[in-house]
């Protein structure tokens, strides 16, 4: 995640020597670690951790009850073991729920030095005068936001942007009216641990009739060890309101895995839209499958009103198992769901992920791109569910769900389920799977285009239908991360 | 330009080249004919060099250099340009990222500036005046979805981009129709000139009605078994390649053993 916007041709631009080594030596560039003074709870997960959570951010007691309620249900719930994932068992005892920069700053211009820099070396500057322009960032450190850009200009519009646990604070009947109302508490496994202990997230309210005029964005850093992050992210878009969001994650380089297990609720009210994007650039573990981060994900977006739209894009490159299924809820009568994915692995990575699309309205209607490359020994899934349901009338989807090899050690799976109760309703189903051809390779080579580029240039293509769906910004740096992700994956 | 000695080649351990030897100069125009299984494409992939294509023996000097030390990004950073039999469709990556791509890659390589997007765009628009060809096959991806003809016209329209010294022309005629067969020649003829040579593979003398060659040779059993002028290939057209393998003393059972 460096410099973001560059010419185009650098893509293909052929690298002598101390290129290639510098290129590999910063394989993960984000990897590096934050020296700055923590505070923090130490590892370990009762009752009493989570009293000390909701304590040490000031939460009312219905919010405390809550995060109860889930606890002692996570308690009677069983691991979900049905993807096609190795995962080595995660012992909740030995996490670390709760992690803060000691420092609690007010405003962005209390904001600990050492903390800007790592946001301005993952090239997300907090400063508002340097920061990107027309997109307002939420940062959040370990478990804590720690600064909300561009908030003036936000509330002048009448939206708010603002860490989950401010909202918790301060808009008290919203986060009430809406929490859980998406993917509740009891949801899975992972959903219900999070309820119990997420620390902070982002929170994003459209009043009626608003476009929000700037894209929102929040970027997830973890820092500390030992710690498991659990954020929580709200948005709502009350009538003919839109809004574009994007979230982008990263993590230093350590030898253990470390778990991160967030809950993401939309909720779309008549007429209103949400697109939402993410870059997803977790620690992937090294190339012997060493480390990583547990990407184990839920999220959902609900159609509630008629005629309303969420759209979910998502480049996947991170993290060493990817457990995510972002899904939309067609409740509203033609409200649409779209999801584009792009979900690399490589080494060892595994990834599982895909979509649900449930329709219940009149002629609703959803799509399905998704895009999986698999490189070195890993292996990724797609896992889609589209379900239509008695009073979907006239409902249609469309999935196309490809996927590239490259090597012969990889692995590409495609898991359909299709559900379909009402007669008038069409589901289209499109899959296939290729790999990168040496006639590909040899043909950009003999043009003059050196290997990686090549593959690089190859994979881009392949990529294209997704990439055309992100924020322009972000569509040149999700390029950059699948050059960065592939290094070494030819030869 | 080009100077080829002794050449042995194999693919997946068969011997296909056998002692090819050829020279060719600047501004020239060399036909290779033959028959099917004679070495011709094996030629071309060797030249430009494609894996799986082994040199066992002799040796190709290209403007001094060792042609077959250097890599297949190199080779066309040097100049040498394979124009595909069968051009490879990329989904997804457009044509003209495509080929600025390859440029800026060759012109870097070569201690050129590299060329941004207008100027670029610039190039091209020449280009395709040139030749003749509509900027429709700009916008798509790289011969995703084209015809045979348009594969064959974009090879051309690549080289006339690219502008190498050694074109080699792998069957460009084959599966052309006559007008396209035209219009790719039209497309050689113009850029025909005293620094650029041309070895064209082919089966068919029909191409050559067209592009007129300085020289005509035939690759026969794994090497240039006669050399001529351009009524080498109307008596190839007239009595079939059995006639000149037969009458070749050179290899005479190799030749025959093909035809």
């Amino acid at each position: 995640m460096n410099s973001m916007i560059n010419d185009s041709s650098s893509a293909t631009a052929l690298r002598d020597n101390a290129d290639v080594a510098e290129a590999l030596g910063r394989s993960y560039s984000a990897g590096f670690i934050t020296e700055i003074e923590m505070t923090g709870l130490p590892p370990g997960l009762d009752e009493g951790t989570i009293r000390a959570i909701s304590a040490v951010k000031h939460e009312p007691e219905w919010m405390t009850e809550w995060r109860l309620q889930a606890y002692r249900h996570w308690l009677t719930m069983p691991k979900p073991d049905w993807a096609k994932l190795n995962i080595d068992p995660i012992d909740y005892q030995a996490i670390s729920y709760y992690a803060a920069p000691k420092k609690q700053p007010k405003s962005l211009d209390e904001v600990d030095p050492a903390l800007l820099e790592t946001y301005e070396k993952l090239g997300v500057p907090l400063h508002e005068r340097a920061a990107l322009a027309g997109v307002a960032v939420d940062a959040v450190f370990d478990s804590v936001s720690v600064g909300t850009t561009f908030r003036k200009q936000l509330a002048d519009a009448g939206v708010l942007f603002c860490s989950m646990s401010e909202a918790i604070r301060e808009y008290p009947e919203i986060v009430q009216k809406y929490l859980g109302s998406v993917v509740p508490t009891g949801d899975n496994f992972f959903a219900a641990l999070n309820s119990a202990v997420f620390s902070d997230g982002s929170f994003v309210f459209i009043p009626k009739g608003v476009r929000c005029p700037m894209e929102l964005s929040t970027y997830f850093r973890i820092n500390a060890q030992n710690t498991g992050q659990f954020e929580r992210t709200l948005i709502v878009a009350e009538e003919r309101a839109h809004v574009s969001y994007l979230e982008g994650c990263t993590a230093p380089k350590r030898d253990e895995n470390q778990l991160h297990a967030a809950v993401v609720e939309l909720v779309a009210l008549e007429g209103a839209q949400i697109k939402y994007s993410t870059v997803q650039n977790w620690y992937p573990g090294d190339e012997n499958g060493v480390g990583g981060i547990y990407n184990f994900v839920t999220k959902r977006g609900d159609c509630r009103g008629d005629d309303s739209k969420i759209c979910w894009t998502q480049v996947e490159t991170g993290s060493a198992i990817t457990w995510k299924y972002p899904s939309v809820v067609l409740r509203g009568d033609r409200s649409v769901g779209e999801f584009y994915s792009v979900a690399l692995t490589h080494h060892f990575q595994q990834a599982d992920t895909g979509t649900k699309m449930i329709h219940i309205g009149k002629h609703t209607k959803s799509k399905i791109v998704s895009k999986g490359i698999s490189a070195g020994r890993s292996s990724n899934s797609y896992r889609g569910l589209v379900k239509m349901e008695k009073g979907a009338e006239g409902a249609r989807n469309y999935t196309q769900c490809d996927s590239l090899l490259i090597g012969k050690q990889c692995g590409a799976h495609t898991f359909p389920y299709m559900e379909v109760k009402n007669p008038t309703a069409i589901v289209e189903h499109e899959a296939t799977t290729s790999k990168i051809s040496d006639d590909q390779m040899f043909y950009c080579r003999a043009r003059g285009i050196p290997e990686e580029d090549a593959v690089s240039m190859i994979v881009d293509g392949f990529c294209k239908q997704v990439f055309r769906e992100l924020p322009m910004e972000f569509a040149v740096e999700a390029k950059k991360l699948l050059e960065v992700s592939l290094e070494g994956a030819v030869g | 330009m080009l100077k080829i000695e002794n050449l042995h080649a194999r693919v997946e351990g068969k011997e296909i080249l056998k002692g090819l030897s050829l020279e060719v100069n600047a501004g020239e125009v060399h036909a290779i004919m033959g028959p099917n299984g004679a070495g011709k494409s094996t030629l071309g992939n060797v030249l430009s060099g494609r894996d799986g294509y082994e040199v066992t023996a002799g040796s190709v000097t290209y403007n001094g250099i060792d042609l077959l030390a250097l890599a297949p990004e190199a080779r066309a950073a040097a100049g040498v340009f394979l124009a595909f039999q069968y051009p490879v469709e990329i989904p997804g990556v457009n044509n003209t990222y495509f080929l600025r791509a390859a440029l800026n890659a060759q012109r870097k390589v070569r201690g050129e500036k590299e060329l941004d997007s207008m100027q670029f765009l610039k190039l091209v628009r020449e280009k395709l005046k040139v030749m003749q060809i509509s900027d429709e096959l700009l916008h798509r991806a790289v011969n995703e979805g084209f015809s045979g003809g348009e594969k064959k016209r974009n090879e051309i329209f690549q080289m006339a981009v690219l502008e190498p010294q050694l074109a080699i022309l792998d069957e460009t005629d084959s599966g052309l129709d006559i007008d396209a067969l035209k219009q790719v020649a039209q497309g050689v003829n113009t850029l025909r000139s005293p620094e650029r040579a041309f070895l064209m593979i082919t089966h068919y003398q029909r191409l050559l009605d067209y592009v007129v060659p300085d020289f005509v040779h035939v690759l026969a059993g794994g090497r240039i078994v006669e050399s001529g002028d351009r009524s080498l290939a109307l008596k190839l057209e007239a009595h079939g390649y059995a006639g000149i393998g037969a009458s070749h003393p050179a290899v005479p059972h190799q030749a025959g053993a093909q035809a």
